[in-house]
């Protein structure tokens, strides 16, 4: 290939917060149009905005995951557009002195080396709200505002241009994403919109110093379409310069569709945003014992979890990276170690019963019925030899039901593991007295037999005779 | 006006006292504290001051216009309940006490206009946190007074609802913005007003009709419900007949407010208390830049005659500088334009205020505006659309804050030395109706001795010092330390006990 694709990102992520970031209103998604508005967030005249907290803390954790220093001392800015869904006529955004700034990102793709991607800057800013076209209640048909959202807390998170593939740019956004839901700041919903991208595109001539012009993708709504749309863009790029053309500043709407982007407006069409500083806000004084505290109170990221997986709890790595795909599973995870101790056996259980139990209920794991504790609980049965590993996941199953603990479950079941050598040893004769033919065959060389009388032993008592005894009879009755 | 039958309606329920003649106690020139006194002694109640009161805005309007919107029912009601407050024991300074206030403060329910167009027929449903304040104290709201449209201006032309005249002489401007809040005190229509002020809109209309205004350090007074003009400037202050009645105005309505970010958190301070401590030893500074040559003769003899006063009365005078003056009406023209710019931008018609039929979205936007929007608004939006614009940010914005800064540093630097500044509040008495109207530059300049205070953020106040050869009353302007308005009410109220200027009445 001719050409060097240059790729930067700007993701806005909305905070999980539960009121607004300038007023009191629920953030709640999905409630009846223009219910969840004051004077602040409908723009009306005289009404002021106030900086919700918590976007600050949120913001400030996002930075300190993604290695940005924190500004001591941030401003919001006005962003001055007409648009029927922004009640002021402006946007309150970070222009100069966002409050997070100069940041990297260490992302994997396949085959390649890890790479460390630079964030230039996170901002804080309000969301707009929603344009409803169609029929209105009570008016007929024509267009409608909603307001619920405007005012959502959001946060800009814009990258430098050091990516240069579609799947460096992917590699990136999961990246992202995982920080931002794993630090529970963010629901990470990329259908309704919670994190959205838009990408920066560019091309050129390989071992050129200047980049060639951008086009800038909006809103791309899933990861496949992040890859899909830089792709198709890359190759027109190349395309309209092969032929002669040129490419020109402008932003481009990614149609899922048909999979290709097309022109929005040009550079001479943009908006002149007329930044200038907020008056009604004063500037965001942060100083190092906040962001200290903030930090203290950041939950361990995925990529450092992952490894103390391995190195303290000696997990495989494949072990490690399962139980991280989530902040909820490596904490039921290591709950579940706490309580029992043997991380590899827990690791299984959470692998294998748990998933699928949760796999088949639909039920994810922060509802999951059995707590790490009861699981912990249902291992130390078998570690003493209570119960066997087999009767453990019976005993599972009728937790998962009843949600009685296991304790409760063997004791109503019956489901003691016999460990008594006599009782099993009458078991034993009675068996091979009812299976002479089997006897002789083994007694005869042929040693496969051995598992038909573990099985035909296992099946009268029950599944309740303690294997490991159950062998060592055997072993001895049948060798006579 | 149906105001005769509503009195009437009023009178009738039986559960009133029943109306005195009160012909002889000249309810309408009372001050608060008079007027408290009246009440508490139930020499009068709220009800007969009221109604008083109301029939002075009925016989007087039609030569002052000082309102936009006269609310007889709901003053009727308040005073009704005030009495009530009052025959149960709890009177307090303000209870009872009939005020109107600016049409740019925000009343639930009650329509508000910012003397434009386009908001004709807004009604808000919340309220102005300063109003809210002064009604919770049992205030009584006779109306929403005249201004320039959305406080843009210096005489009360820019107003959609008509030009307020002054009461000393109605061939003049009575001031503005607040001119409507200054005629109204001044012509025995209100027992005292809010206004605003962003380069003077309080002082100078004060000035102009011989009253007393305040306009209090940038963050004493929250600006929530307040209509936004310049939102780095703006500030609410009392205009009344008194220095006691400012103190005790200002004393409800300052402090932090949780809505208002740019409200400070720091404690009040009592402000009627320390009123009579004297001005013995008080260091008063008199900034060269505002003695200038082309000050009008009877201001200039007013400002010696009361720098003579003071040293009367035991305050040492120190000549000053504040070099960076000459920049400050250009400064404040950048600032307060570009910041309205985006202020205003919300009445477009979308969600509230005038719209214009239109065909599609643009030309909603382009005629509603166009249509809402009084000339002066138009010059300012265009002036700090200018300032913000891509290219030359740079060279007005933020050179405007720079040069802000500069300002700032030499009030900071002058009040090393002094406690108060002391200088004219406009360099001539009210001008004509019409005499400036179409030349914004002379207009803005009727401002320069005001601009600075707001650019430095500090506290002032305007009271009455004399009056012009034509009779036209001249005020005086303390200029305090930020959040030091007591000083200056300690030095006005100093003033007003030795001369007799505020006691004087129009006669219209
Ligand atoms: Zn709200």
């Amino acid at each position: 290939m001719k050409y060097q694709p240059v790729i930067g990102l700007e993701v806005h992520v909305q905070l999980k917060t539960d009121t607004k970031i300038f007023c009191g209103c629920s953030t709640q998604f999905g409630a009846e149009p223009n219910s969840q508005t004051c004077p602040v967030c409908l723009g009306l005249p005289g009404a002021l905005p106030v900086l919700n907290k918590k976007v600050v803390e949120f913001a400030i954790k996002a930075g300190l995951s993604t290695n940005c220093s924190i500004t001591p001392r941030s401003i919001f800015a006005r962003k001055n557009y007409f648009y029927p869904d922004l009640p002021k006529g402006y946007q309150i955004s970070q222009f100069e002195d966002p409050i997070c700034q100069h940041g990297w990102l260490d992302i994997k793709v396949e085959g390649q080396e890890p790479k460390k991607i630079g964030i230039t800057r996170i901002h804080m800013e309000e969301d707009a709200g929603k344009l409803v076209h169609g029929e209105l209640s009570g008016s007929g048909d024509g267009s409608g505002v909603d307001l619920n959202r405007a005012c959502t807390p959001l946060l800009e998170v814009v990258s430098e241009p050091d990516l240069r593939t579609s799947d460096e740019a992917v590699s990136y956004l999961k990246q992202l994403h995982g920080i931002v839901t794993w630090l529970g700041i963010c629901d990470g919903n990329m259908e309704e919109g919670s994190f959205r991208c838009d990408a920066n595109v560019s091309v050129m001539p390989i071992g050129s110093e200047k980049l060639g012009t951008r086009a800038e993708i909006k809103n791309v709504n899933s990861f496949k379409f992040v890859k899909q749309a830089i792709e198709y863009e890359i190759q027109r790029q190349i395309d309209l310069i092969e032929d002669g053309g040129t490419v020109i500043q402008e932003t481009r709407l990614f149609d899922p569709n048909s999979g290709k982007t097309r022109s929005m407006r040009s550079k001479e069409e943009a908006h002149d945003y007329r930044y200038f500083p907020d008056p009604d806000l004063v500037p965001l004084v942060i100083n190092q014992e906040w962001v200290e505290r903030s930090r203290q109170e950041l939950p361990e990221l995925p990529d450092k979890r992952q490894q103390r997986f391995i190195d303290e709890l000696g997990l495989p790595l494949y072990d490690a990276e399962v139980l991280n795909g989530s902040r909820v599973l490596a904490d039921y995870f290591e709950a579940g170690v706490a309580a029992h101790g043997n991380a590899k056996l827990v690791a299984n259980w959470v692998m294998g019963e748990i998933t699928r139990a949760l796999n088949d209920s639909g039920t994810s794991i922060e509802f999951s019925p059995v707590t790490p504790s009861q699981l912990a609980e249902l291992l130390k049965l078998v570690d003493k030899g209570t119960i066997s590993g087999k009767i453990a996941k019976t005993v599972f199953d009728e937790m998962w039901k009843s949600g009685k603990t296991p304790g409760a479950i063997v004791e109503e079941h019956g489901l003691v593991q016999v460990s008594d050598c006599s009782a099993i040893e009458g078991i034993i004769d009675e068996i091979m007295a009812a299976n002479a033919g089997q006897v002789e065959e083994f007694r005869g060389g042929k040693e496969k037999v051995f598992g038909f009388f573990v099985g035909q032993v296992m099946k009268a008592s029950k599944g309740k005779a303690n294997p490991s005894v159950v062998n060592e009879l055997l072993i001895n009755k049948l060798k006579g | 006006m149906r105001l005769a039958a509503l009195i009437i309606s009023f009178l009738c329920q039986k559960s009133l006292n029943k109306v005195r003649d009160t012909s002889n106690m000249n309810i309408i020139e009372m001050t608060i504290h008079e007027l408290h006194s009246a009440l508490k002694s139930k020499k009068l109640s709220s009800l007969e001051a009221t109604i008083a009161i109301l029939e002075r805005i009925k016989a007087v309007e039609p030569k002052v216009s000082s309102f936009i919107t006269v609310t007889p029912e709901q003053a009727l009601a308040s005073a009704k309940n005030a009495d009530e407050q009052i025959a149960s024991g709890h009177c307090n300074l303000l209870t009872g006490i009939p005020l109107a206030i600016k049409d740019i403060f925000l009343t639930e329910g009650i329509r508000t206009t910012c003397g434009s167009r386009i908001l004709e027929n807004f009604i808000p449903p919340y309220s102005a946190t300063s109003w809210e304040k002064l009604r919770d104290r049992g205030a009584v709201l006779l109306g929403k007074l005249n201004q320039d449209e959305f406080a843009m201006g210096s005489s009360n032309e820019c107003s959609a609802y008509g030009v307020t005249r002054n009461p000393w002489d109605t061939t003049c401007i009575p001031g503005g913005s607040s001119g409507g809040s200054a005629a109204a005190v001044a012509a025995g229509e209100a027992i005292a007003t809010l206004g605003t002020d962003t380069g003077g809109s309080i002082r100078q209309p004060a000035s102009h009709c011989g009253c007393v205004g305040l306009k209090p350090t940038y963050g004493r007074v929250s600006r929530y419900g307040v209509i936004a003009y310049a939102s780095s400037l703006d500030q609410v202050g009392p205009m009344t007949r008194d220095v006691a009645d400012c103190a005790a105005i200002l004393d409800a309505i300052a402090g932090y407010d949780p809505k208002d970010s740019t409200s400070v958190n720091m404690p009040v301070p009592d402000y009627s208390a320390s009123l009579k401590e004297g001005v013995k030893g008080l260091k008063i500074g008199l900034p060269k830049e505002y003695f200038i040559d082309g000050l009008d003769p009877d201001v200039q003899k007013t400002m010696t005659e009361a720098i003579e006063t003071y040293r009367r009365l035991g305050a040492e005078f120190i000549d000053i500088s504040l070099p960076h003056t000459d920049y400050a009406v250009a400064t404040y023209y950048l600032i307060a334009t570009a910041e309205a710019s985006s202020n205003l931008a919300r009445y477009d018609g979308v969600r509230f205020g005038h719209r214009a039929e239109a065909g599609n979205l643009l030309e909603m936007y382009t005629k509603s505006r166009s249509e809402g929007f009084g000339t002066e608004v138009k010059r300012r939006i265009m002036l700090g659309t200018y300032a913000l614009s891509s290219g030359y940010y740079d060279a007005y914005y933020v050179k405007a804050q720079k040069v802000r800064t500069l300002i700032m540093n030499d009030f900071i630097k002058v009040f090393n030395d002094v406690d108060v500044m002391l200088t004219p509040v406009a360099p001539t008495p009210a001008f004509k109706i019409g005499e400036k109207i179409n030349d914004p530059l002379q207009m803005y300049l009727s401002d320069i001795f005001t601009i600075p205070v707001n650019l430095a953020g500090t506290c002032a106040m305007s009271l009455p010092a004399g009056f012009s050869a034509n009779g036209l009353p001249i005020g005086l302007q303390l200029i305090g330390k930020p959040f030091d308005e007591e000083t200056i009410l300690r030095a006005g109220y100093a003033f007003e006990q030795a001369t007799e200027w505020h006691t004087r009445k129009a006669s219209i």
